[in-house]
């Protein structure tokens, strides 16, 4: 599955999609941006609520497919812009990251 | 490349933009990137020289990271002169962290930045002295 059809199930705002061919393989849930580092594979989903500017960062060191931020935290501008420039992808969502997840479950 | 085919990056890690860390390590993944590196060496690479960048950081004020790209192997050297670490096995354990409050509210100071570079990396040599600074040496074989 890529981004771009996770999308068409999940139905989420779409902050930033740079990338939205990227493939999307498995989850990871955190907001510790050392364990999301220590932990996440090549290809994660990666959901967390948090929104500031060393997310887009971590995402990126860290290859994962995209960031599903949750309980609709919006980060701000300059996080979304610094995520376009680094070929990150951030969708936000309402649920909660348990709720995300349980949804993801579903589809991957 | 030069002719002992051996490619050198430096970076100045600044201490007290906490927001503009990360920028060597985005830098050199590009460059990685561009020489043709596989993905997970890129990502182990990057990875483990950010962690010490956000050290660097958070405890030392900034310092010095390079990049050496050889043939077999792609070395990273952190230098700083911070405080120096007391108890190196105490900082390498998980969950063991000296970050401030204001650290962990980013997402950072969780103490698993030493562990995760010694994770992703095949040898990691640290040289720590009290008051004077520290200097980690981490090596990945490609």
């Amino acid at each position: 599955m890529t981004v771009n059809q996770l999308i068409t199930h999940l139905n989420p705002q779409v902050l930033s999609l740079p990338e939205g061919d990227k493939t999307v393989r498995g989850c990871y849930t955190g907001d510790l941006l050392s364990w999301v580092m220590g932990k996440t594979r090549a290809c994660n989903v990666w959901v967390t609520i948090m929104s500031n500017i060393n997310v887009p960062a971590v995402a990126s060191l860290a290859d994962v497919s995209c960031v599903i931020i949750g309980e609709n935290a919006r980060p701000e501008d300059d996080v979304i812009a610094m995520a376009e420039a680094r070929g990150v992808n951030i969708l936000l969502m309402p649920d909660s990251a348990y709720d995300i997840c349980i949804k993801l479950s579903k589809i991957l | 490349m030069s002719d002992n085919k051996k490619l050198s990056y430096c970076f100045d890690v600044d201490g007290a933009n906490f927001t503009s860390a990360g920028e060597a390590s985005v830098k050199v993944k590009k460059r990685l990137r561009e020489a043709g590196f596989d993905p997970e060496t890129i990502r182990r690479v990057s990875i483990a020289m950010y962690e010490g960048e956000i050290n660097m950081v958070i405890h030392a004020g900034g310092g010095k990271a390079e990049v050496v790209i050889e043939e077999d192997r792609i070395v990273i050297i952190l230098t700083d002169e911070g405080p120096g670490i007391a108890d190196i096995d105490q900082a390498m354990q998980e969950g063991f962290s000296t970050a401030p409050d204001n650290i962990r509210s980013l997402g950072f100071g969780a103490g698993m930045g030493l562990p995760n570079m010694k994770r992703y990396t095949d040898e990691m040599v640290i040289d720590s002295r009290l008051g004077k600074g520290t200097k980690i040496t981490m090596t990945v074989y490609v």
